[in-house]
């Protein structure tokens, strides 16, 4: 499992993609800070969590669309599933690069904590919070992405099919308003992705949004693992 | 070591292999030898878990395949048809991923430069792999497969790629490797097989046509009866002069090689050795040779033999096509 996290990672720091995507990732948090924070001279960076929620759901397919497409295609994937892994440890090794990637974006609110911090009290809490709720929200955009991925040898259709997705992960709540009884509207609401996010933003550490938000990311990592075994067995 | 029983793949209505059967032993070579497409790599693929089986066991050390497959897989070093190598990786990082993927407990740097000592990739170890030849990736591929010294190595055509040189030195290596490993190489060269294996499984369109030992097969195969032979004069003549010989069951003029010398095929009753008269009853009549040789069976003409039981016309329909086809781009 750790074999295959360390491969993956060297793989995103060989090529340009790990520096490019935290690159992108701290220039959004930076402009996002300068706009919603800094110039309303407030320490409330609660906006800039929100921008960020949109950032990840079309960034994170970027970072996963190659973690299995390219191994289906150099058939790379021939050495890893007649190796002595397990499939769970493969997808959890492939899910734990991008994770760690992810870690290493989320420093930079560490950061901006501690620059506000030099001019009025900041609430560590919060950001701490929303920093466990936003790599939340990555766990679950980066096990998305890991399940479109295996579906395809090309990288290009993983990339968009799970932006495709993420997208309609947002659309939940215009679907919701438009459901026609209320119990429906009530099912789209618990599955709106945004209001549980959102409850992060504003300083809301609720244990049900985390339970949602990691066994989301758990049915697809449980699928991604379905996908590879029946392929073995089609 | 391996023992296959009545192993069936489908892929939907397709059957790719069909209820095939064989066994193994340590240290034991095996050729596994088909054209294109006959299901060499399928049944490669399920005798280390990548894809499953329809039908049938695949044990690799009496552990089933698909029953435990960490433990099965733990003795497999597999090369697929393609190497899977991770281009940007160096061959040093990769084989230390491979390393560590697999579990092995022997000791790293050691091992490991054992291995690249063994295919000559000592020199391009800090190399990226994408920037390595065919041949060079095929190798890292090769060290891929003897990571954690398997007891078990299946070899998905192992030279495919090389050139002649590094040919005979995967050979040699294979030859080597045999004495210690259970070896299973596919390949759809007749001579390479030959050359490497203690026995040979032939296989064509899913099915097993023979399994034999390499010795035998040879010998049921051999040719030394029929013979190609060019010779300059009047065709007629000489095919009049060739079918006087004791023994020849039959003469064909195939083609003019060069003007005025025509190509002969040849074919006595088997078991009998007809080159000796060939040449006297030629030179009698002062008609030099200019080539003689035995017909040897190309792979084709084994499966022809193998899969339909006709003895000849295999070569000679297959030149007669090519000869058509030059005329045609000729013209």
């Amino acid at each position: 499992m750790f074999a295959i996290m360390k491969r993956e990672l060297l793989s995103y720091f060989t090529s340009p993609l790990g520096y490019v995507f935290i690159a992108v990732f701290y220039l959004f948090s930076g402009i996002f800070l300068f706009l919603f924070t800094l110039t309303s001279q407030s320490v409330d960076m609660s906006y800039v969590y929100t921008g960020m929620f949109f950032v990840m759901l079309i960034m994170i397919p970027i970072l996963t669309m190659r973690l299995m497409a390219e191994e289906n295609k150099q058939k790379t994937d021939q050495l890893l599933l007649t190796s002595p892994v397990s499939l769970p440890r493969l997808v959890m090794g492939k899910f734990l690069s991008a994770f760690v990637i992810l870690l290493i974006c989320m420093l930079i609110f560490l950061v901006y904590g501690i620059v506000l911090s030099c001019f009025a009290a900041v609430n560590w809490a919060v950001i701490f919070g929303n920093i466990v709720g936003m790599l939340l929200l990555g766990a679950l955009c980066v096990s998305a992405g890991i399940f479109v991925s295996t579906l395809t040898e090309n990288q290009m259709i993983a990339a968009v099919g799970s932006i495709g997705l993420n997208i309609a992960f947002i659309l939940v709540d215009s679907f919701a308003s438009v459901m026609p009884t209320k119990f429906l509207q009530d099912v789209f609401y618990s599955l709106s992705f945004f209001s549980r996010y959102n409850e992060f933003t504003i300083g809301i550490f609720s244990l049900s949004n985390i339970f949602f938000f990691a066994s989301v990311a758990f049915i697809f990592l449980f699928l991604t693992v379905r996908v590879l075994e029946k392929r073995r067995w089609s | 070591m391996i023992e296959v029983s009545n192993l069936t793949k489908q892929f939907g209505s397709k059957t790719a292999v069909r209820n095939i059967s064989f066994s193994v032993n340590e240290g034991e070579i095996l050729g596994f030898l088909g054209p294109n497409g006959a299901g060499k790599s399928t049944t490669m693929n399920m005798l280390t878990g990548y894809i499953s089986s329809t039908s049938g066991t695949a044990k690799i050390n009496g552990i089933d395949i698909l029953d435990d497959p960490i433990a099965a897989k733990k003795n497999i070093g597999y090369l697929p048809e393609k190497p899977p190598v991770y281009g940007d990786m160096t061959v040093k990082e990769y084989l230390n991923f491979v390393y560590k993927l697999k579990k092995s407990k022997l000791p790293r740097e050691s091992h490991l430069a054992e291995i690249c000592e063994l295919v000559k990739i000592t020199d391009v170890k800090n190399r990226l792999i994408r920037n390595l030849s065919k041949g060079y990736q095929q190798r890292v591929g090769f060290a891929q497969a003897l990571v954690g010294n398997p007891g078990v190595l299946i070899l998905d055509e192992p030279t495919v790629g090389l050139d002649p040189k590094q040919i005979i030195e995967i050979r040699t290596l294979i030859k080597r490797l045999g004495k210690h490993h259970t070896v299973i190489l596919s390949s759809h060269i007749l001579p390479e097989v030959q050359a490497v294996c203690d026995r040979i499984v032939v296989i064509s369109s899913g099915s097993i046509v023979a399994n034999d030992t390499t010795d035998a097969l040879a010998r049921n195969l051999s040719s030394d009866h029929k013979l190609v032979v060019r010779a300059e004069g009047n065709p007629d003549d000489i095919k009049k002069l060739l079918s006087g010989i004791q023994g020849m069951d039959r003469v064909h003029i195939n083609r003019e090689a060069e003007p005025g010398v025509y190509e002969f095929f040849l074919e006595a009753k088997q078991g009998t050795d007809i080159r000796r008269d060939v040449s006297k009853k030629l030179s009698s009549r002062n008609y030099p040779i200019l080539l003689m040789k035995s017909n040897e069976l190309t792979l084709e003409e084994i499966f022809l033999k193998l899969t339909t039981g006709d003895n000849y016309g295999g070569l000679e329909k297959y030149e007669k096509a090519l000869d058509s086809k030059e005329k045609e781009d000729r013209k």
